[in-house]
């Protein structure tokens, strides 16, 4: 029966596809709740936020997409280390509610200020040739910009494993995920690591707005609609693991993408389900700490 | 060694105090009547409001609802919507279907099946705390939401079950054009659901949610049973924001899968924050505030109301954690206290972390201008384009007046702050 395997591998590339999105904005987040447990809702709006950059610099200053994003990457990381400094550092100590809502309240002032500047339509960006149209593999033809979308996300996981389990930064990581005190108390600065992470993982979620554009579109109000998937993979993940971001991501965007194929008319309903499933069994995620 | 020392007067006197206190604190005092007074007078002062005002009663039982949960037993939620939501089509379809459109056996009716549904899902969601709790919270709402959808030829999906009547109140009160009797109707609704509510919060039960609230462990260890009680307040908490949802189906005869929007789970937190949390009174003030700001505010721009929210929401957080009739209370306490210490002279003393400050302000306006320059430069939308000429002087410009504004702004701000700490370092 070719034309189900047919269907099966459309299935799998798109949910790699979605799943490599999920991974590269999610990752952020995880990291940085793990590591100081701080709930952060504006994390999408950071996302949202390097989207609408890469729009200007793509459509009123003709520069190309590739280094539109990368520029959106690092422009909103570094942007996000004035908010690390002057709201965020206050409310390490405070309860998940009160992050809770400094969070969404800037969240909800992104999203009416980007409103303002770039209306509630949609935009999209100019894509380079080469991402336009099919990329024949062999055996058949996939959307070369879903192909590429999973390169990319590859070549982060490489890189990101890389930085965690082989350089000094990131052994210091996840020795403070792991136990904060005494993280702090062997002499590693968690407040100089937690800004760190936090520019590194705004940034990331910046790459994953830009690069979201041409698969759903950009408004304003990403920040939120996504937010919440971002939020279940990673606490279905586990806290600051960068394997379980990988894998809930993987599992997400798969089961997403298949179901919205089979039963679209059940909408999200896969994915809460599953979330809830997930963490009933496992409260703290696939590879989270007890 | 651990025999018991002799019980001295200062222990009785102590004992007496604690025991006096817990005697007096649920005995009424007379600022308890002022908003009900004030309810009853809006009545009269702004009669053709009155579809407005019920639905502010019905968001104040709401927020009463979360609060129970959320300031008195520390549940973070955001997905409590799914209750009131719940509420709202058990009258929904009760009236459709069944033919049940008798209004107040449709609120018992609509509390007992949010409550049931709450004692479910609070036994299994309630032996987690934190960020899972909150997903868990969050996934429940959004099912019910896309359950909803999938079987919209039952609850009519995001278009609504329009067109559902109700039979007239107590069989005597037709429903009036101008909303008159909703209004009597949600207001005795809501003053029956808080006297429940004050009951729960002053009883034992409610001391033990409060314990659960500050100290878990401390809980565990004397022995009391804290899932039990944890879902006992969530299932009452869920009825009662069932019974809101019924109110709202019932006052607007009309209903959406909207209700169970994860903005209106967050609208109805942040209104309760905006009042204050874990005190009786918050939700009244939070709901009331919160929909006249956002009666007027969105009316003018929908996009200037969420900023608005917003910044409600950050400075809450960051000045009055304790909401708005925190704020209040340290006011009233500040004039009752007097201001003897206020008699030393005051002097700005400049000190060198200032200028730093002013510095990290200045950066940070000249990003914010930064930002909006090159919004306002590279957007082209409608609004921007009619004054921007697109040069990337304009950027320039904003990021410099930003930093200006951001400069002086914390100047202002060390201005007033600097000479108080002098005026408490002389005393």
């Amino acid at each position: 029966m070719p034309q189900i395997a047919n269907i099966v591998v459309s299935v799998l590339f798109d949910g790699l596809a979605y799943a490599m999105f999920l991974f590269i904005t999610a990752v952020g987040l995880s990291v940085t709740m793990g590591l100081m447990g701080f709930v952060n809702l504006a994390h999408g709006a950071f996302a949202m936020a390097g989207g609408f950059v890469v729009v200007s610099l793509t459509r009123s200053y003709g520069i190309d997409f590739i280094p539109s994003l990368l520029i959106a990457a690092v422009l909103i990381g570094l942007i996000s280390v004035r908010f690390e400094k002057r709201l965020y550092r206050r409310l390490y100590k405070s309860t998940d509610l009160e992050q809770v809502l400094l969070t969404i309240g800037l969240a909800f002032m992104a999203i009416a200020a980007f409103t303002y500047f770039y209306g509630p339509i949609p935009k999209s960006v100019p894509l380079p040739h080469w991402l336009e149209g099919d990329v024949n593999l062999g055996f058949r033809r996939f959307p070369s910009y879903r192909a590429f979308l999973i390169v990319v996300g590859a070549a982060l996981i490489a890189v990101l494993w890389y930085v965690f389990e082989n350089t000094n930064i990131g052994a210091k990581i996840r020795a403070a995920v792991d136990n904060r005190r005494m993280a702090e108390s062997v002499g590693i600065n968690v407040d100089r690591l937690f800004t760190l992470t936090f520019a590194v993982g705004s940034g990331l979620a910046a790459l994953g707005g830009g690069l979201a554009i041409q698969l759903f579109g950009l408004t304003p109000s990403f920040a939120v609609l996504y937010l919440v998937l971002f939020l279940i993979v990673v606490a279905v993940g586990g806290l600051g693991s960068l394997k379980g971001t990988l894998l809930a991501a993987l599992v997400i965007g798969i089961i997403d993408t298949g179901g919205k194929y089979a039963f679209p008319v059940a909408g999200n309903l896969f994915i809460y389900a599953i979330t809830a499933l997930v963490l009933l069994i496992k409260p703290s995620g696939f590879y989270g700490r007890e | 060694m651990s025999e018991t020392k002799p019980r001295t007067s200062a222990f009785f006197e102590a004992r007496d105090r604690a025991t006096d206190y817990l005697v007096r604190r649920h005995h009424l005092r007379w600022p308890e009547v002022l908003p009900w007074l004030v309810a009853i007078a809006c009545f009269f002062l702004f009669p053709n409001r009155m579809t407005f005002g019920s639905q502010v009663l019905i968001m104040i039982m709401f927020a009463l609802s979360l609060d129970l949960i959320l300031g008195y037993a520390g549940i973070v939620t955001l997905g409590h919507a799914a209750f009131f939501g719940i509420g709202a089509y058990t009258v929904a379809l009760a009236s459709l279907k069944l033919g049940w459109s008798e209004p107040i056996s449709g609120l018992f009716g609509a509390a007992v099946i949010a409550g049931l549904v709450g004692v479910v899902v609070g036994w299994f969601i309630l032996r987690y705390r934190g960020l899972t709790l909150l997903m868990l919270t969050i996934a429940f709402a959004a099912m019910l939401q896309e359950s909803g959808n999938l079987r919209s030829d039952i609850t009519g999906g995001y278009d609504g079950l329009p067109g559902l009547t109700f039979d007239p109140l107590l069989g005597a009160f037709q429903y009036d054009l101008y909303g008159h009797t909703n209004y009597w109707y949600a207001l005795a609704a809501l003053a029956v659901v808080f006297y429940l509510v004050r009951r729960i919060v002053y009883s034992p039960f409610g001391q033990t949610l409060t314990g659960i609230r500050e100290n878990v462990r401390r809980m565990h260890s004397i022995g009391s049973p804290v899932h039990r009680r944890l879902v006992t307040v969530y299932a009452i908490s869920a009825a009662i924001a069932g019974v809101a949802g019924a109110l709202f189906t019932q006052t607007n005869a009309y209903v959406t899968l909207t209700v169970f929007d994860f903005d209106s789970s967050a609208k109805v937190m942040v209104m309760l924050i905006l009042g204050g949390t874990g005190r009786l009174y918050g939700p009244f003030l939070g709901a009331t505030v919160y929909m006249v700001l956002e009666d007027y505010f969105s009316k003018l721009s929908p996009t200037f109301w969420q900023f608005g929210i917003g910044i409600l929401l950050v400075l809450t957080v960051l000045f009055a954690r304790r909401g708005l009739l925190g704020v209040a209370e340290d006011f009233v306490r500040l004039r009752l206290s007097g201001r003897a210490g206020d008699a030393a002279p005051r002097r700005l003393v400049w000190k060198p972390e200032h200028w730093k400050a002013l510095g990290a302000s200045a950066l940070d306006g000249a990003i914010l201008g930064f930002l909006i320059g090159f919004a306002a430069n590279l957007s082209r939308t409608e609004l921007m384009s009619s004054f921007v000429a697109g040069t990337p002087a304009r950027a320039f410009i904003f990021t410099l007046g930003g930093a200006a504004i951001g400069a002086g702004i914390n100047a202002v701000y060390l201005l007033i702050t600097s000479r108080s700490a002098v005026a408490g370092a002389a005393s």
